[in-house]
């Protein structure tokens, strides 16, 4: 499953980094808190999360995260999606509650972070 | 010590590499109206064990050895190659990672796949083999890139007469300037990189510079303070050093899951307690100064060895 795969199968906007929906998903994680994605994210993960801002983007870069979902409708600011741009990470996101979207995520065999050693 | 998990190069590079890098492009293909004694003879000839089937340069199907074998036990050499092919044929996308076609030949069990591009016209066929040369070259490559970027770091160090040689980048961090946050963090690791050292060891400084970088941009008294990373020959210590208002109580702060960041931070995903407690977990050494609780030096050592 590549991050293209999951924008079709969960119906993602893609709001920066199409140029690299071509990464392998291999796990996700979900947290509203920068310093727990941090800790946890890792290279190839999905990150599910509701903040929007710039900041998220630098967390996703230096996990080397595959992508970041925006959810509840949230729009990312503009900075973060030049940002992301810049750094290559795509910016997802779904009118979807974070629950429903880790619930899919789950659905489609995309194992957490803690379930993979 | 790292509890960062360790991955070989060559996993990594079924994740990096696209399936254009690695397959044949000037592949051979067969028609629908040649028999199968035909495509014996062409099997033979170019020691193939399948081939894409071509109509009008579109792809048709997909022919096997297997389906040869089929043909001769059932004494149907003569029948044309139409009727034994497989029909829409399993594709690999050329932009795809690696990994993917990994997991298609493991999955359906063919020998190999047709290669299109997005508009679903062929531009390859990948075999295992092509996937085994491919790692292969790029391995090579990048040995050879390494080898180089190590010869450049190690005459920075080699060539300079000191007693104590490294290199020093410094970078200033404004307080509460969150647009800016990560600008150090994503520079250091941007050189340390580029100096050629392994990627576990960038990734820690990478991480414990940030959770630095952010400490000096939510808690630091106006106007900030600055991060520096000192590259030796056997370490890396990053510093990040601002005026105040220091840390009263240094074993609080390195609890789990204090943080005395005010409201708005939080709401931006800040102060959860855990950055401290990061840092940690990526140094080999850390070292936290808040003498008469002024001025606050961080000091984290990663070695360059892993241990």
């Amino acid at each position: 499953m590549n991050v293209d795969d999951l924008c079709r199968e969960l119906q993602l906007e893609i709001r920066a980094g199409r140029r690299k929906l071509n990464r392998e998903v291999t796990h996700g994680y979900a947290a509203d808190l920068l310093s727990y994605a941090m800790a946890r994210a890792r290279p190839g993960c999905v990150w599910v999360t509701l903040q929007g801002h710039i900041n998220v983007v630098g967390v996703a870069s230096l996990t080397e995260a595959a992508a970041v979902v925006i959810t509840e409708g949230l729009e990312p600011d503009a900075a973060t999606v030049e940002k992301a741009e810049e750094e290559g990470i795509p910016i997802l996101t779904t009118e979807l509650t974070t629950y429903t979207t880790v619930a899919r995520m789950v659905e489609l065999g995309i194992p957490g972070v803690d379930e993979v050693e | 010590m790292s509890k960062v998990s360790q991955v070989t190069r060559l996993q990594e590079l079924v994740y990096e590499l696209e399936i254009a890098e690695v397959m044949t492009r000037d592949f051979l293909s067969v028609t629908p109206q040649m028999t199968m004694r035909e495509f014996k003879e062409f099997l033979q000839e170019h020691r193939f064990s399948g081939a894409p089937v071509m109509e009008d340069g579109e792809l048709v199907g997909i022919i096997s050895i297997e389906d040869l074998i089929e043909a001769l036990a059932a004494g149907e050499l003569g029948c044309l190659v139409e009727a034994k092919m497989t029909r829409d044929p399993v594709v690999l996308k050329a932009n795809d990672l690696v990994v993917r076609s990994v997991d298609y030949f493991g999955r359906f069990g063919y020998g190999r796949f047709p290669v299109v591009d997005d508009q679903g016209a062929i531009v390859g066929v990948l075999t295992k083999g092509d996937i085994t040369r491919g790692l292969l070259r790029k391995l090579e490559v990048e040995y050879h890139q390494e080898e180089i970027r190590r010869a450049r770091v190690n005459h920075i160090f080699d060539d300079v007469s000191s007693d104590h040689t490294s290199i020093s980048l410094r970078y200033d961090v404004e307080a509460r300037n969150f647009e800016r946050g990560g600008r150090a963090s994503r520079s250091i690791k941007r050189a340390l990189k580029r100096f050629g050292l392994p990627r576990q060891i960038v990734r820690r400084a990478a991480i414990a510079t940030y959770e630095a970088e952010m400490n000096v941009v939510i808690h630091a008294d106006d106007p900030g303070g600055v991060i520096t990373a000192e590259i030796q020959p056997d370490q890396i210590v990053i510093e990040a050093i601002d005026m105040g208002p220091g840390i009263p109580d240094i074993d609080l702060a390195m609890q789990r899951g204090f943080s005395t960041a005010p409201d708005w931070i939080r709401e931006m995903g800040f102060g959860a307690g855990m950055g401290l407690k990061n840092i940690d977990r990526c140094a080999d050494r850390m070292e936290l100064l808040s003498p008469h609780g002024t001025r606050t030096t961080l000091r984290i050592v990663i070695y360059m060895d892993e241990r």
